[in-house]
């Protein structure tokens, strides 16, 4: 796979350099590691996000006025170090504490829960909520062992949000958990992205298959079938997703569709459309669309639909202004 | 990458000679200890399309790149740093790799090393009870930090009997020959496995036939460990 990139060794801390050089005004470079901050420290709860990278404009992107605090930057599709979490933490912690905000998964959460007791050591205090929202990769009595994937977006937007309301760490916390329960995601694999560096694709697909359910490194998914039209893939991943959601009329939420790396947003509009649809016929109402491609996996093909069900509190901190250079909400 | 002339190092550390003839050695000193695991560093770095081969298969393929990085930077450190004692290698090698690697595999053999040197007083041989305890102690803390079993397919499957081999040896050149071995069949007894963590686990059924990449790595370590012994003591 052709990749525009210079050293293997080096595609991490040269993606970073280049973030500062266009973005300098906004984010900080943490002094040792690959952390990103915001330039202007705020007095609040820190809220930590972080993983593997790959996945651009996921995690950095999400730092930013009304959103994360700082991001702790990764190998590609491989967790972020202790010492970097570590030096993020440091870096955005006011004395208020730090939340670290993350998706779930076995590599992510041992790196962080060691920056967790190498914080303690410091005495910061931080809490931890694993973001668990794609409902294809375990079962919904299961939901802790879930992965995250776009949902991120929705948890990361409502807990910047309360954060900076000034609530305390727990509160804040509660509010994570909450919004992470009530956001759902599905994904469909149409192609595989690839590693820099690894000639060989991060999993095979042929020509006209697909995978429902498939994670952004490939992880399997519940089905593979053959390629069908945009309204029949939409129908069935929509279907799933709101029978694991249980969403019902009346019910209210956000929708974002999300491009994994080389599908469209001529396709992602197409599927917006009838995911639109199909909630108005079941009479959801739609509170706020996102299209875009936020959590990608290089360059591979497909999409995920999240939904997230709001109520008041919900609303109210989704509804609240945010920006960052790759998320606007005004 | 870092060329190590493992000519260079001559044989000084305590030898015995047995009733047979036979030379016996039952320590190594520091620089031995150093100079065997730059070599077992190197061992893993060359083993990375291997690992990337394994791991492609039944997770997402960065065990061998991961486990590169990691012993690149314990080379780097362990001949920049000043080392006196054999804690100072194995605490070099384990926080290399957890600071450099990321990724759950950064911190599973970063404690590998660095978790069995925790509360162990310094030490300037290493012979069998000591390397012994070291590796025992790392087990315990990999157990506690992982979650991960005997038979949950992972490097505990070759880990764990490696470290049985060396508690029930008498003779340290002989113990690690054992645990090389008893790795490799924990690396086989894989195969039967599905997978209790990480990617792999997602992969159910599909994962049998496959062995562990993370179990491969521990292998290499204990195997490279001895392929030094045999050529340099």
């Amino acid at each position: 796979m052709k990749k525009v990139v210079n050293s293997i060794e080096s595609v991490i801390s040269e993606m970073v350099e280049g973030v500062i050089d266009a973005y300098g005004d906004f984010y900080k470079k943490t002094e040792t590691n690959n952390g990103l901050v915001l330039k202007q420290k705020k007095d609040k709860v820190g809220i930590l996000i972080g993983g593997g990278s790959g996945h651009e404009p996921l995690f950095f992107g999400f730092v930013g006025e009304g959103l994360a605090d700082g991001v702790a930057i990764g190998n590609v599709f491989a967790a972020p170090t202790p010492d970097t979490v570590l030096e993020v933490t440091k870096a955005i912690d006011s004395g208020k504490g730090v939340l670290y905000l993350y998706g779930n998964y076995a590599g992510d959460v041992l790196n962080f829960d060691m920056a967790a007791e190498l914080t303690e050591m410091e005495g910061i205090k931080t809490k931890t909520v694993l973001i668990t929202d794609d409902v294809a990769s375990a079962p919904k009595k299961s939901k802790h062992e879930r992965r995250g994937i776009a949902g991120n977006v929705f948890v990361f937007k409502i807990v910047g949000a309360a954060s900076d309301e000034g609530l305390s760490l727990e509160e804040v916390a509660r509010i994570a958990s909450k919004a992470n329960d009530h956001t759902g995601s599905i994904g469909v694999a149409l192609s595989p992205g690839s590693i820099p560096g690894e000639e060989k694709p991060t999993f095979t697909l042929g020509e006209d298959e697909i995978e429902f359910g498939m994670g952004i490194h490939g992880e399997p998914g519940v089905k593979r079938t053959q390629m069908m039209s945009a309204d029949e893939l939409t129908d069935e991943m929509l279907d799933l997703l709101i029978n694991d959601m249980e969403l019902t009329e009346k019910d209210e939420v956000c929708v974002l569709i999300n491009g994994l790396g080389s599908t469209t947003l001529l396709e992602l509009f197409i599927v917006n459309r009838r995911v639109s649809e199909i909630l108005n016929q079941k009479g959801i109402e739609i509170f706020d669309t996102d299209v875009n491609s936020y959590c990608t996996t290089q360059e591979m093909g497909g999409f995920s639909i999240t939904l997230m069900k709001l109520d008041k509190e919900l609303r109210k901190y989704y509804e609240a202004p945010a920006y960052s250079p790759y998320y606007v909400k005004k | 990458m870092t060329k190590l002339n493992v000519n260079r190092i001559v044989n000084d550390g305590s030898e015995k000679t047995d009733t047979s003839g036979v030379r016996k050695i039952t320590e190594l000193n520091v620089s031995q200890t150093k100079a065997m695991f730059i070599y077992v560093a190197q061992k893993v770095i060359e083993s990375k399309p291997y690992l990337t081969e394994i791991d492609s298969a039944i997770g997402d393929g960065d065990h061998g790149i991961g486990m590169s990085i990691g012993f690149k930077k314990a080379i780097e450190n362990m001949e920049q740093k000043e080392i006196s004692t054999i804690n100072d290698v194995f605490k070099i090698i384990g926080m290399s790799m957890i600071s450099s690697m990321g990724g759950a595999s950064g911190i599973i053999f970063g404690t590998m090393f660095v978790g069995g040197v925790k509360d162990l007083e310094a030490k300037t041989t290493l012979d069998l009870k000591t390397l012994t305890t070291i590796f025992e102690n790392s087990l315990k803390s990999i157990k506690t930090r992982g979650k991960a079993d005997l038979g949950d397919k992972t490097m505990i499957d070759s880990f764990q009997p490696a470290v049985e081999a060396l508690k029930n040896s008498n003779e340290l050149i002989a113990g690690i020959k054992e645990a090389a071995d008893r790795a490799r069949t924990g690396v086989e007894k894989t195969k039967a496995y599905t997978a209790k963590f990480g990617r792999a686990k997602a992969l159910g059924e599909r994962v049998i036939g496959h062995q562990d990449p993370g179990a491969t790595s521990v292998w290499i370590i204990f195997d490279s460990m001895t392929q030094w012994i045999e050529r340099n003591l």
